[in-house]
Parts: structure tokens; C-alpha cells; sequence
């Protein structure tokens, strides 16, 4: 009850390194020459907490604003409405605004791929001693050099790799290099954009266990953008998942994962393959592609793929509703049917 | 706190000199073209005591006298002499000076200006780049040695209007590599990295983006240096340029054209020196542009 209160004041729990409530971004997107610009709307209206040493999990798939939410958070864009409070300071940004530095250092983003992350020109250590440079003029030049050795012990590295470039390194290598590259500044809140879907399966078990000692080192917050469900089960624990822009349903991963309740996060889990063979696979299929962001269709957007759609589907959007104290969902007919 | 491994500790300057010449000096071609330049930068600065004769000396009884290995050459003039009996070597060797100065400076020049307006304009994009590009756009519309020619004619002719005049025709090469190297780069993520870690414009400009738009700057640059040796023969062979009787390579070239058939050596050797040159400029602008880039290096 107590997670229920707290959402629907949207006062945050004191110690909520995100407060987010009603975040949305919407793009403007220029169609042709003679018609008017049409509103994309990316990020509808999402609102979650994020708590120290908490992994929040975002899913979905390809193209529903995953990676729109982890832009927004980290402020490199603006919500076009909605709050975001990072760490008790309120984000106030406008349209192509840098952050203020004091709000900067405490979000930190890895992104997907590790090839195209790391500036191919700089070497291990100058990418490292970059941060420090630019918001620490208190530390020395031996001191950044000597955080950076650091680091990289801390990352799994060895110091002999500090004065290397990146492309002397393998995947897994390099996405190590930017997690400490993101530590760096000591963030309390770290944006993980798919971190290990370019790895290989064995490399991305290690870097999985490696940011989970991080985790516990440091005491960071994860918002770990995925779509590969059995990491994200294996290391959240709260679960957002996101059809078309919107979250469809949101709860402790452990809740979600045992018993989803809306028909898309139903579909997306039985998508899941399970190495069991004894397994009888019962898959919920869904038809079609999902729906043009220039053209949403009526009520609520799953409606046209959904097995269990109505009519009344396609009268207005379905709110997010709590269903169990810390479950909610957006569909009309789970509350309705209790349980499916 | 530096792995002292090596003779010479990482992160110092002679380190990074010691290593960019290991990977320079293993191109073979690299190694060939900066030994040619160095030569003749050498030779450019002694010309006085190199040149066996004075560069604009006219010997009335010498008028187009072949070179050495013909039945009427003589050892006086080893390459021969022009039209009104100058001798070539001693031309060439004086020659040096002007044309490769004013080379390197127009390469400068245009290179420096242009890098700048391209990462304003990749960077910014906006009305700051539909103004650079225009602006550009206008330049590469008119034939190039017509602008370089009317800019000549307004700055009054001269070697430092011919050369600022070369630079602003080079310039648009210049602008459109740096800008479309600058818009490929920018949404990468290590840029947005970068950003994340405070980098404000002007950093992430010169320090992120820039070098990793070096490698076909660098090839461009060699380019212009023998487009510039060209243009400057030109403008001085309309009068607009190097005014006689200054030994430019390329105003030697431009006079001794009349001469290319009865006797081909006015014509040949500085032909020939400014065809070595550009291409040994070449040679090491390819080896400048390997050394320079981390991918290229082996651990």
C-alpha cells in the first residue's frame, strides 16, 4: 500500500535518487514539404521511483521508447512535459541546455554499442582522466592518473591496458572500459542502454557480475534498458514494460515475471525461449507489426495486435492501474477479469 | 605512477615522437618522400652556396643551351639554360624556395580557416552552416583561377595576394571534408559521452571530433600543396603572380612553353621537379595520415 500512496502524491520517498512523474517526450517530425510537422509522441507518461542499490528494468521492444526514456534521464533531451527529479533537485532544462554540472555528475549512461562508444582516437587512461578533468580541477594530474589506474583495476582491467587505444580491445573489454568511465565521477545513478546485447553470452554473464559488485560497492541506481527478459530477470528489481511509448505494466520484477498480467508483457515473456525441453511451450502470438507512431490507432494502442481486445478497446487509452498494492496495469479487461 | 617498461616513459612528448616514427618510418614511401623534401628544403635554404650561378644572371652568348650530356652542352650549365640564357639549375635550386613557401603557406592558410568553418558548420548546423556552405558553394562556382585572378587584380598583384587569393579558391575543399567528417561523427556515442562528462562546444569540437576527422584532411592537404604549386605557376604566367624575374617553378614552366619543341629541357625540369615534389608530398601525406591514426597501431 505504502508504494501506492507514494506514486499518487508524487512527493518522493526522501531518499529517490529518480522521481519521475508523467514523463513525455514527443518529436516533431516533418512528413513532406506541404503538410504540417506530425507530433511523434516517443515517451508517454511514465512515472517510477528509483532508489539507491535499486535496479529498475525498462522492456520492450525495438522502437517503444526505450531508449528515448534512457535520453531523457539522462538529460541529453528535455521531457517535452512532465517532472524529473534527479537526487532531490529538479531537472529544469531547456531544448538544447547543457545540465548543471552538480546534476551532470550524478547520471552516468553505458550505451549498447562498445564499438562506438569509446572515442577511437584516445587512450584507455585519457578517456578516463577526461571527466575528472573537466569537473574535478581540485585533482591533480598524478591524482587522475592515479583514480584512473584505479578504475581500471576495479573494472577487471590490468593498469598495463591504461595507455592502449580502444580498438586493441574485444567487446567485453571495452564495455568494461566505459562503465569506469561513467564511474568516474562517483554518479549515484547509472543508465545501462542494452549494456551486454553486443556481447557474447559468457562475456555478458561477466559484465552482468561485474555491475552487480558495482552495485553494491557504490550503492548505484540502475536503469537497465533491455530487451532480453532472462537478464533482466535475473538482475532487476522493478519492472517497467513499454508498448508503443507507454508503460503497459510496471511492479517488483519478481510479481511481474511470475504472473504478468497484461497481454503484451504475456506475449513478450512466453517470446522467451526456456532452455527446458520437458517444457510445454504455450506461446501467446500476436499478429501484426506494431502501429505507426505517425498514425496511432484509436483507444488503446495494443488494441489492433491484442488477443483479448473489444470494442471497447478502441474507446479512449487505458490508464495505469493498480491492480495488486504494487502492480499496475494498463488494460481494461485485467481489472475487470481479476485475474487471467 | 607510469609503467616504466620502455627506455622512454609513456605520455611524454619524446614517447609519443619515439612511437609516431616506429610506425612513420615503416613505410617505405613515407620514408622515401620526407627524405626527397628534406633534401630540397635543405638545398632552398643554401642556394647561395649550392646554385652555381646567380638565378636571374642573363648570359647573351648562352641562349637555349642544352644540358650537359649533349654534344653542345657544357659543365657551365648541367641542365642548360632558358630563353634569354639563365641557368636552369641555379633557377630550380633558387626556385625551391618560393615555390615550396608558398605552397606550405596557402596549405596553411586555407587549411586552418577551412577546418574552422567546417566544424562550425558540422557542429552548430543552423542557419551558421546554410550561411558557411552557401558561402562556399559561391567560391566553387566560378572557375577557380578566374576568382583567384579577379582577387589578384583587386589585392593588387604580388606574391602574398596570389597567395591569399590560392587559399580562398582552396578553401571550400577544405570546409566541405571537415563538415561532412564533423556531421558523421557527431551523434556517435563517444561523443555524447563526451558530452555527458561536461565537454563543453568548444572541446568537443577541437579535442573529440576534430581528430577523428584528421585522415582525409591530411590527404586533402597534399593534394592542395601541388594544386597551390599549379595555381601560383598560373597566376604567374598571367602576370598576376610571381613577377619576373623571381624563379618560380611553375612561371619558369609557364615561360619555357613556347620553347617545348625545339628545346624541351627549359621546359622538362622544372616540370619534372614539381612532378617529384607533389608526389613525394603525397607519399608522406599517406604515411602522416597511417602514423597518426591509433587504428593502424599494433600491441
Amino acid at each position: 500500500m505504502q508504494s501506492q500512496e507514494r506514486q499518487q502524491n508524487s512527493a518522493p520517498r526522501d531518499d529517490a535518487v529518480i522521481h519521475a512523474v508523467n514523463l513525455t517526450r514527443h518529436y516533431h517530425v516533418r512528413t513532406g514539404p506541404f503538410s504540417p510537422p506530425a507530433v511523434v509522441k516517443a515517451l508517454n507518461e511514465a512515472s517510477f521511483d528509483l532508489y539507491p542499490g535499486q535496479t529498475l528494468a525498462v522492456v520492450g521492444e525495438s522502437g517503444c521508447g526505450k531508449s528515448t526514456l534512457a535520453r531523457v534521464l539522462t538529460m541529453i533531451e528535455p521531457p517535452t512535459s512532465g517532472q524529473l527529479t534527479i537526487n532531490g533537485q529538479r531537472v529544469e532544462l531547456k531544448e538544447g541546455q547543457r545540465p548543471p554540472r552538480e546534476l551532470r555528475r550524478e547520471v552516468q549512461i553505458i550505451f549498447q554499442n562498445p564499438y562506438g562508444s569509446l572515442n577511437p582516437r584516445k587512450t584507455v587512461a585519457a578517456m578516463l582522466e577526461e571527466p575528472l578533468k573537466l569537473n574535478r580541477s581540485d585533482v591533480s594530474a598524478e591524482q587522475r592518473r592515479q583514480k584512473a589506474l584505479e578504475m581500471i583495476e576495479k573494472v577487471g582491467l590490468r593498469p598495463e591496458h591504461a595507455d592502449r587505444y580502444p580498438h586493441m580491445f574485444s567487446g567485453g573489454q571495452r564495455q568494461r572500459i566505459a562503465i569506469a568511465r561513467a564511474l568516474m565521477l562517483n554518479p549515484k545513478i547509472l543508465v545501462l542502454d542494452e549494456p551486454v546485447s553486443a556481447l557474447d553470452l559468457s562475456i555478458q554473464a561477466q559484465v552482468l557480475n561485474l555491475l552487480s559488485d558495482l552495485q553494491d560497492e557504490f550503492g548505484l541506481a540502475y536503469v537497465f534498458i533491455s530487451h532480453d527478459l532472462s537478464v533482466v530477470q535475473r538482475i532487476a528489481d522493478d519492472v517497467i514494460v513499454m508498448y508503443f511509448g507507454q508503460p503497459v505494466e510496471t511492479g517488483p520484477a519478481s510479481e511481474v515475471f511470475t504472473r504478468p498480467r497484461h497481454p503484451y508483457t504475456q506475449a513478450l515473456f512466453s517470446a522467451t525461449p526456456v532452455a527446458d525441453p520437458n517444457r510445454r511451450k504455450e506461446r501467446v502470438k500476436l499478429k501484426g507489426e506494431p502501429p505507426s507512431p505517425l498514425n496511432p490507432p484509436p483507444g488503446c494502442p495494443f488494441a489492433p495486435r491484442c488477443f483479448m481486445a473489444t470494442e471497447e478497446c478502441t474507446h479512449g487509452d487505458p490508464p495505469l492501474e493498480a491492480v495488486t498494492p504494487r502492480v499496475k496495469v494498463a488494460c481494461i479487461h485485467v481489472e475487470k477479469e481479476g485475474a487471467i | 605512477m607510469s609503467t616504466s617498461t620502455t627506455a622512454v616513459a609513456p605520455g611524454t612528448f619524446r614517447y609519443q615522437f619515439v612511437e609516431f616514427w616506429g610506425y612513420f618510418s615503416a613505410s617505405r614511401g613515407a620514408l622515401v618522400g620526407l627524405i626527397f623534401i628534406a633534401t630540397i628544403l635543405v638545398v632552398a635554404l643554401l642556394a647561395p652556396w649550392v646554385a652555381p650561378h646567380d638565378p636571374a644572371l642573363q648570359n647573351r652568348e648562352a641562349f637555349l643551351v642544352p644540358p650537359v650530356w649533349h654534344a653542345e652542352g657544357t659543365w657551365r650549365y648541367i641542365l642548360g639554360t632558358d630563353a634569354v640564357g639563365r641557368d636552369i639549375l641555379s633557377r630550380l635550386i633558387y626556385g625551391a624556395r618560393y615555390s615550396l613557401f608558398i605552397s606550405a603557406m596557402v596549405v596553411l592558410l586555407s587549411m586552418v580557416i577551412g577546418i574552422f568553418l567546417g566544424l562550425l558548420a558540422g557542429y552548430f548546423r543552423g542557419w551558421l552552416e546554410t550561411l558557411i556552405t552557401r558561402a562556399m558553394d559561391v567560391v566553387l562556382a566560378f572557375p577557380s583561377l578566374l576568382l583567384a585572378l579577379g582577387l589578384v587584380a583587386v589585392l593588387s598583384p604580388g606574391l602574398t595576394s596570389a597567395m591569399i587569393a590560392i587559399a580562398v579558391v582552396q578553401l571550400p575543399y577544405f570546409v566541405r571534408l571537415t563538415r561532412a567528417a564533423v556531421m558523421s561523427e557527431k551523434d556517435r556515442e563517444y561523443v555524447i559521452a563526451s558530452r555527458l562528462a561536461g565537454a563543453g562546444h568548444t572541446r568537443l569540437m577541437f579535442n573529440t571530433l576534430l581528430p577523428n576527422c584528421m585522415a582525409p584532411l591530411i590527404v586533402q592537404a597534399t593534394l592542395s600543396f601541388s594544386t597551390a604549386i599549379l595555381d601560383i605557376a598560373a597566376l604567374g604566367f598571367l602576370g598576376m603572380g610571381v613577377q619576373p624575374p623571381t624563379p618560380e617553378w611553375g612561371a619558369m614552366l609557364a615561360n619555357a612553353r613556347e620553347f617545348m619543341g625545339s628545346a624541351y629541357w627549359a621546359v622538362t625540369f622544372p616540370g619534372l621537379v614539381i612532378l617529384l615534389t607533389v608526389l613525394m608530398i603525397n607519399l608522406m601525406g599517406d604515411g602522416l595520415r597511417d602514423a597518426l591514426d591509433p587504428k593502424m597501431k599494433r600491441s
